[in-house]
């Protein structure tokens, strides 16, 4: 990993976002300040309208700050062109959405397939570690399904997969388990927790305490601001640590 | 992202709808093919006309004696023999003539053993044959030394020939009378057909032009009673050689700068490329009216690619969250506009190939779609689907990813 030990992979500072509706500037983040280090299982929680999905969406590079500096992996994120933040999407992360996100009539295989074919990889080798990251969410006997075919905890399953596929360095989760069942809702947390446990770092979105539950640290935002940064129960990431 | 993959992704996205990928395709389908059709039957009726006058000769001039003028009024073309044997010999040595003829004529009947015909007989020499590319059907034709023999042979029209003789019978070796006068056929000239004004081009007989002097119709030693018939090497010197033919008899028949010519030279060539400037207008103007549907079959497709953008929103957005870059996002939707309109474009080559032909056969005409007719219907056609795919195309890449992600 090329991070220095010492200097966190996600170092947001001072970052405001303000948005322009009609004649009114909205400040949907009002200085924020957070670090994550490699390896973190972290949960950011708050109500809606507390700010959380812009913090999201410029921690998941779809979005600039207006002010503030984020750096990702030692990158100044901030003034990167859609280009360049396309490129970092497609290198440095990975998505889980609430709503899964998978394109439709197309086979888990090659959804995973996606974010290696807009990396410019050859299909015999994208095909092989498609593979391997659906068996690694135990989805290997599913490659040929469409997800239509898939129940909605296999489909997230699927999403992760996609997620974890190019090897990101962060793997970014919105609400992942908000349209899953409970039982469901247990198993991706517990994945999750898993792959935490295998060192990959996980930012979770949640307005959910019980969910949140499951981080080893939890931060909450409120009014566009760090109301509260603190340690998480992280049943699964303390067994891991 | 692969060349493979971008083609990959615009087929399966156009394969999950065939209808309307289809239906979107047929614009271009119809606009192609008809450009396709009109212009082959354009060019096949141009062909249909070429072959008309070549036929009588294209690279032909016709010099026509002058006309006698009495109390001010003027008498046709050739009604005052001024074009002399000299003429015509110096004629022959003009440059990029190739051959040059005589053709005096008269109606006379025909009879054999028991039916008779009344017909233009023509006194000409074997040159004649192959100024209007006619080869014998039967026999031979007019050789020099019947010429210079002023022989008794006569060369029948295909037409004559079965008014006397029957449709069965070669009448060669038999003996017609012309004008009382005993002659042997030596052969039947091949079938012509009628020209474009309903004359029976094989309602004719050749004879010696010496023999036609002699026996049919005398005229003055020295003049021509009739015109001369000039072929030139070439299409594309006619004109030339016309001017050069015109020069050369005034200053044989010493008229002065400024003075009236006292012939008339008529170049068969000028009433062709009328004809066909006249076959090409039109087919330019449904070549245009084909064109526009094209273009109509272009917003066609802009208009497809426009509803597919925004009903794939959300998969733009997803791709653009695994790190589509815009450029890669507006590849696909261009290439899925031009693939639309190549498809369009092909199908269309081959459907107006298939209705050209269908017309062609109805018509008689010769069919006629030639390549480079083909290969700029499908440029454009992949330039319609570039210039109509654009747009759509630099709108989905526009698409907020967030935005794009949320929409339902």
């Amino acid at each position: 990993m090329s991070t220095p030990t010492g200097s966190p992979l996600i170092r947001i500072a001072d970052v405001v976002k303000t948005y322009i509706m009609g004649d009114v500037a909205v400040e949907a983040l009002r200085g924020v300040n957070i670090d994550i280090d490699a390896g973190a299982f972290v949960a950011i929680m708050g109500p809606s309208g507390s700010g959380k999905s812009t913090l999201l969406n410029i921690l998941g590079c779809f979005d600039r700050p207006s002010s503030g500096r984020y750096l990702l992996d030692g990158d100044e994120v901030s003034a990167l062109d859609a280009n360049a933040l396309a490129e970092t999407r497609n290198r440095t992360l990975g998505f889980v959405f609430q709503s899964f996100n998978l394109l439709t009539r197309t086979t888990a295989l090659e959804n995973v397939e996606l974010p290696l074919v807009y990396a410019g990889m050859p299909p015999r080798v994208r095909r092989a570690r498609a593979i391997a990251a659906l068996e690694r969410v135990g989805l290997g006997d599913r490659l040929r399904h469409h997800p239509s075919q898939l129940s909605g905890g296999q489909q997230q399953r699927v999403a992760i997969a996609r997620a974890l596929v190019n090897q990101p360095r962060v793997v970014l989760a919105d609400e992942p388990t908000g349209n899953l069942d409970s039982r469901a809702s247990a198993e991706m947390m517990a994945l999750l927790a898993t792959l935490s446990g295998e060192g990959i770092t996980i930012v979770l979105v949640t307005h959910d305490a019980e969910v949140a539950a499951h981080a080893r640290r939890v931060i909450v935002v409120r009014d566009g601001m760090v109301q509260e940064d603190r340690d998480g129960d992280g049943v699964g990431a303390r067994r891991a640590s | 992202m692969r060349v493979a993959d971008v083609v990959h992704v615009a087929g399966r996205a156009l394969l999950r709808n065939k209808m309307r990928s289809f239906l979107t395709a047929l614009g271009i389908i119809i606009g192609v093919g008809a450009v396709i059709a009109t212009v082959a039957i354009g060019e096949g009726a141009r062909a249909r006309v070429e072959q008309a006058f070549s036929s009588m000769g294209t690279n032909v001039l016709i010099v026509s004696s002058g006309a006698k003028t009495s109390g001010g009024v003027k008498a046709g073309a050739g009604t005052l023999p001024t074009l002399t044997w000299d003429d015509m010999r110096a004629i022959r040595e003009v440059t990029d003539v190739r051959y040059v003829a005589p053709r005096v004529h008269a109606t006379v009947q025909i009879v054999a053993e028991d039916r008779n015909w009344s017909t233009a007989v023509n006194g000409t020499t074997p040159e004649m044959f192959d100024i209007r590319n006619w080869p014998a059907q039967r026999g031979s034709l007019l050789t020099t030394n019947q010429v210079d023999a002023g022989a008794k042979t006569v060369v029948l029209g295909a037409t004559v020939a079965r008014a006397l003789f029957g449709a069965s019978t070669d009448p060669t070796g038999q003996t017609v009378r012309i004008a009382n006068v005993p002659f042997q056929v030596v052969g039947v000239a091949a079938a012509k057909g009628q020209s474009a004004g309903g004359n029976d081009y094989d309602d004719v007989a050749f004879i010696p032009v010496t023999t036609f002097l002699a026996k049919i119709q005398g005229g003055l030693q020295k003049f021509i009673p009739g015109t001369i018939l000039v072929e030139v090497t070439n299409d594309d010197v006619t004109v030339a050689v016309g001017e050069r033919v015109s020069a050369l008899l005034r200053d044989r028949h010493g008229i002065v700068d400024g003075g009236d010519d006292d012939f008339s030279i008529k170049n068969l060539t000028e009433t062709a490329s009328r004809k066909e400037e006249s076959t090409e207008a039109l087919t330019l103007l449904l070549a245009s009216i084909a064109g526009v549907s094209l273009l109509v079959g272009g917003i066609g497709i802009m208009n497809i690619m426009l509803v597919s953008v925004t009903e794939r929103t959300r998969e733009i957005g997803v791709r653009m969250a695994v790190g589509a870059k815009p450029r890669h996002v507006r590849l696909q939707f261009l290439a899925e506009a031009v693939a639309l309109a190549l498809a369009g474009g092909v199908i269309g080559v081959g459907a107006g190939t298939l209705a050209a032909e269908r017309l062609a056969t109805h018509f008689g005409w010769p069919m006629l779609v030639r390549p480079g007719v083909i290969a700029v219907a499908v440029g454009f056609s992949a330039a319609v689907g570039i210039c109509f795919g654009l747009y759509p195309a630099h709108k989905a890449s526009r698409l907020d990813p967030i935005q794009a992600l949320r929409y339902e």
